[in-house]
């Protein structure tokens, strides 16, 4: 890397400060890149950038307008990116990818069906996220997978799901050069984690040309790249700056061209000044969630009447600065399959007063409301809010505040929090993985101990059923329907992913949060 | 041999003398780590792990094992030099120290020299002109100094010299991007750049290095200011001054021949304990100015439960502790030769 470090040298020195040219653009993130391979325990989200702009996957989405100004992914179009073309067969369980004859590795070794293969074998085995992400599109074992010939590789299922061929587009399963890898892999090590980890492999659109952890990570770009159109940047410099006030001072002046991820608040200040991308993050609910573990929250009253009682819109203007969208006083019949949706709740306190009468609690409780000190942004006011509007129904609540460390613990494994607050989102844009993992009892992010038999049986029976069979959405309706009713989890608004560019156009959203490089140009 | 060298006897019995606080640091940090809030083994396993695959990461990061045996095994990796890997940076965290070490103390010496040069000469003058503005001034800034936060401070001088002025560099952390880091020597980037000439760049990292030093000695010049007026008015009020004086000598030569050396031994106390504060408590100038420290570090890794990092920077701090009172007990020998130093 020091080599491939010394070659930018001349470039950026000869470079005035103050026209950067149209192929270099300087981006600061407040998150900070651990490491270069995803699929290493411990490696931090902001790292999965790094597996989206250095390697390549067999496929990948296609690209919409967003809400909220640029351009989004688009779940409904799969494009090919290492793949040229794909088969299904007639009874949905084997895959079978072509791969593009002329797509090479940096190092200039052709790509094949065997380094699909073990890239496919490392992503299921080395266990962590990376196998628990797989497991999602169906993928368990390396015997699903078989390298038929140089340019053919293979794909088994267990059973057919829709969710497998998306699956295929995040981050993980992406393609390493095996050679490169064996070569540097121990026998304590037989998937190069050692290696991977500071040396990327791939064939993607970018390689990193320097990367100093904790400073700044360096794109440049690989010329020969096949699995889209040629990017229009040569380098992408990111830089990490954990202050978000100097984050905003670097772009509001312009010396920086995008600032990745900003508060809520600047995004709205800002909005008005340079462009400011607040796409609303698709699958993505920040919830108030009562714990069926908690006695008074198993009466059904009790939590209409929190639903009624929550200060809707006070939460979206303090906590969200208005940026995403509004959950709340929707139509009560559903008649469509989009998720996240509005509710039939909005803040209605006579309602949630007479709901409390009628409860087994008529005279109040005690509860704590939780929340994680790395979330505060968000969690604090809105927890503030909530903390006064239930006040007013008899319920006294007392904020808890958790460390970032122990609140994954508290919050989804043990599931002991009584009243907290909950943001999760789902990689894979189906209303049917959401509830798999939010509502289904026992499974992760089912913060609130619900069990519901129905639910139960409309997930197992929806997640990998196709969307267009006649099944399907009268069963996600019914869905709907029960958890709406039943309020395990009280939506209260869908949060935004806020972007700031001063000099920089086409940006995209994607689900993984993470900044793609490719489509960026300067103006 | 030790005999006849007195003072190398005392250095070694004083490093011998340390052997014990290092093993109880050693035991405290692993006992602390151990009792944070937290179970790494959730974090790391991932956003979407499930049982099994938080049991696979616990095993990945040995601490399945009884804590007993954890503890022994991390002995001895110290033993050979080892601090262990940190899982959240996925280096060795003598690695990660090795890069960020010299940062921090890049910049809170450059700080303290700043401090020293502002706050000795501002204390001196206000102890010799009591009650004037000199001395008024001296309460000022020393008050302002301890009463703004260092991220404030940080970010006015960000708003004021890089957003509106325009004279300051992007706060963008010990180099502009368009420098590259120069050849790692010691790892300060103004004697390393300097080392290999390559001027340019030591300009570059001057120039990063400004606001963020500034800030800091903005906090650390308070206490130092205010030592040195204290000392100063009890040395020029002590017999041996009036003496002194009564004798004809110079104002000049009874005010720094030997009114300012008699007050340097609790100036140099008080340096030793700033430099120390401050090294541990820049953490919040390293967030504002994007400061690849030792303090961002030591957060970040506590924030994850990241055990080997966050015993491995109270090691290094420890270290660096008992090296910096060493060197501060010889320094009183040599400012005050009445204070002999032998082994106690």
């Amino acid at each position: 890397m020091g080599l491939a470090g010394a070659s930018v040298l001349p470039f950026l020195r000869s470079m005035p400060a103050a026209a950067q040219g149209s192929d270099t653009l300087v981006v600061v993130t407040g998150q900070t890149i651990n490491s270069l391979d995803l699929h290493r325990t411990g490696t931090s989200r902001a790292s999965y950038q790094v597996g989206v702009n250095c390697y390549d996957r067999l496929v990948s989405f296609g690209t919409k307008e967003a809400i909220g100004g640029g351009y989004s992914y688009d779940y409904q179009v799969i494009e090919p990116e290492l793949a040229e073309s794909w088969m299904v067969s007639e009874d949905g369980m084997t895959l079978t990818f072509k791969l593009k004859p002329n797509a090479k590795f940096w190092d200039g070794r052709k790509v094949t069906a065997a380094d699909v293969k073990w890239s496919f074998d490392r992503a299921v085995s080395v266990g962590g996220f990376p196998s628990v992400q797989m497991k999602a599109g169906g993928l368990v074992r390396p015997d699903q997978f078989t390298a038929v010939d140089e340019e053919t590789f293979v794909i088994v299922l267990d059973r057919p799901s829709k969710l497998t061929i998306p699956d295929l587009a995040v981050p993980v399963p992406y393609i390493i050069n095996s050679v490169v890898a064996l070569e540097n892999a121990t026998e304590d090590d037989p998937w190069a984690l050692d290696y991977l980890h500071m040396t990327p492999a791939g064939s993607g659109a970018y390689k990193v040309a320097r990367w100093t952890q904790g400073e700044q990570l360096v794109y440049e770009r690989n010329d020969d790249w096949v699995g889209g159109p040629l990017p229009a940047l040569k380098r992408v410099v990111i830089r990490e700056v954990p202050s978000p006030a100097t984050r905003r001072a670097l772009v509001e002046r312009g010396d920086v061209q995008m600032a990745f991820g900003i508060p809520d608040k600047d995004a709205a200040e800002l909005a008005d000044k340079i462009d400011v991308f607040s796409t609303p993050v698709e699958n993505c609910i920040h919830c108030l969630c009562p714990n069926f573990a908690f006695e008074p929250f198993q009466d059904p009253d009790v939590r209409k009447a929190i639903a009624y009682a929550v200060p809707y819109e006070d939460i979206f203007k303090a906590a969200a600065y208005e940026r995403g969208l509004p959950l709340w006083g929707g139509e009560e019949a559903i008649d469509d399959i989009a998720w996240p949706r509005k509710t039939q709740y909005y803040t209605d306190l006579d309602k949630a007063k007479a709901y409390m009468a009628k409860s087994g609690y008529p005279d109040g409780f005690e509860v704590p409301l939780s929340i994680s000190l790395d979330l505060a942004s968000w969690m604090e006011p809105t927890a503030l809010l909530v903390q006064e509007a239930l006040g007013k129904i008899g319920i006294t609540v007392e904020i808890e505040k958790i460390p970032g460390a122990n609140w994954r613990t508290a919050v989804l494994v043990e599931k002991r929090l009584p009243l907290h607050l909950e943001n999760f989102g789902g990689w894979l844009n189906t209303p049917d993985y959401y509830f798999f993992w939010a509502y289904k009892d026992g499974h992760l992010f089912n913060s609130s101990n619900y069990r519901n038999e129905e639910i139960e049986e409309l997930v197992d029976a929806t997640l990998h059923m196709p969307m267009d069979d006649p099944e399907y959405a009268p069963k996600i309706k019914r869905m709907f329907e029960i958890a709406l009713d039943e309020l395990p989890r009280i939506p209260l608004y869908q949060p935004a992913l806020n972007v700031a560019a001063n000099g920089a156009e086409g940006y995209e959203f994607w689900f993984h949060r993470q900044l793609d490089v490719r489509p960026l140009k300067a103006v | 041999m030790l005999s006849k060298a007195p003072r190398l006897r005392a250095i070694l019995l004083r490093v011998a003398q340390a052997v014990p606080v290092v093993f109880g640091v050693i035991v405290i940090s692993f006992l602390l780590t151990r009792a944070l809030p937290g179970d790494p083994a959730v974090y790391f396993a991932g956003v979407m792990a499930d049982e099994k695959s938080i049991e696979e990461t616990r095993v990945a990061l040995g601490l399945d094992k009884p804590m007993l045996q954890q503890f022994f095994i991390y002995v001895g990796d110290l033993a050979h030099g080892d601090l262990g890997q940190s899982v959240s940076t996925g280096r060795a965290v003598a690695t990660d120290l090795a890069k960020r070490l010299p940062a921090s103390l890049e910049l809170t010496l450059s700080a303290l020299l700043l401090a020293i040069a502002i706050a000795v000469p501002l204390g001196v003058l206000a102890a010799t002109r009591p009650g004037t503005w000199v001395d008024h001034l001296c309460r000022v800034v020393v008050t302002a100094g301890v009463s703004l936060p260092t991220f404030f401070t940080g970010i006015l001088l960000i708003y004021i010299f890089y957003y509106l002025l325009g004279i300051a560099p992007s706060p963008l952390g010990r180099l502009d991007f368009i420098y590259l880091e120069p050849e790692h020597i010691t790892g300060f980037y103004l004697i390393d750049a300097a080392l290999v000439g390559d001027w340019e760049t030591w300009f570059g990292a001057l120039k990063q290095l400004m606001l963020p030093a500034i800030t800091l000695a903005l906090f650390t010049l308070a206490p130092i200011a205010r030592m040195t007026r204290a000392a100063m008015l009890t040395a020029l009020s002590a017999e041996f001054i009036r003496t002194a004086r009564a004798a004809g000598l110079s104002s000049k030569r009874v005010l720094y021949g030997y009114a300012f050396r008699n007050a340097l031994l609790p100036v140099v106390t008080t340096l030793g304990m700033v430099f120390s504060f401050a090294l541990g408590a820049n953490v919040l100038v390293e967030k504002v100015f994007a400061w690849p420290g030792i303090g961002s570090y030591a957060v970040e890794a506590l924030v994850v439960s990241d055990y080997a990092a966050v015993q491995g920077f109270v090691l290094a701090m420890a270290l660096l502790f008992v090296t910096l009172n060493l060197v501060i007990d010889l320094l009183y020998a040599v400012i005050d030769p009445r204070i002999g130093f032998v082994s106690r």
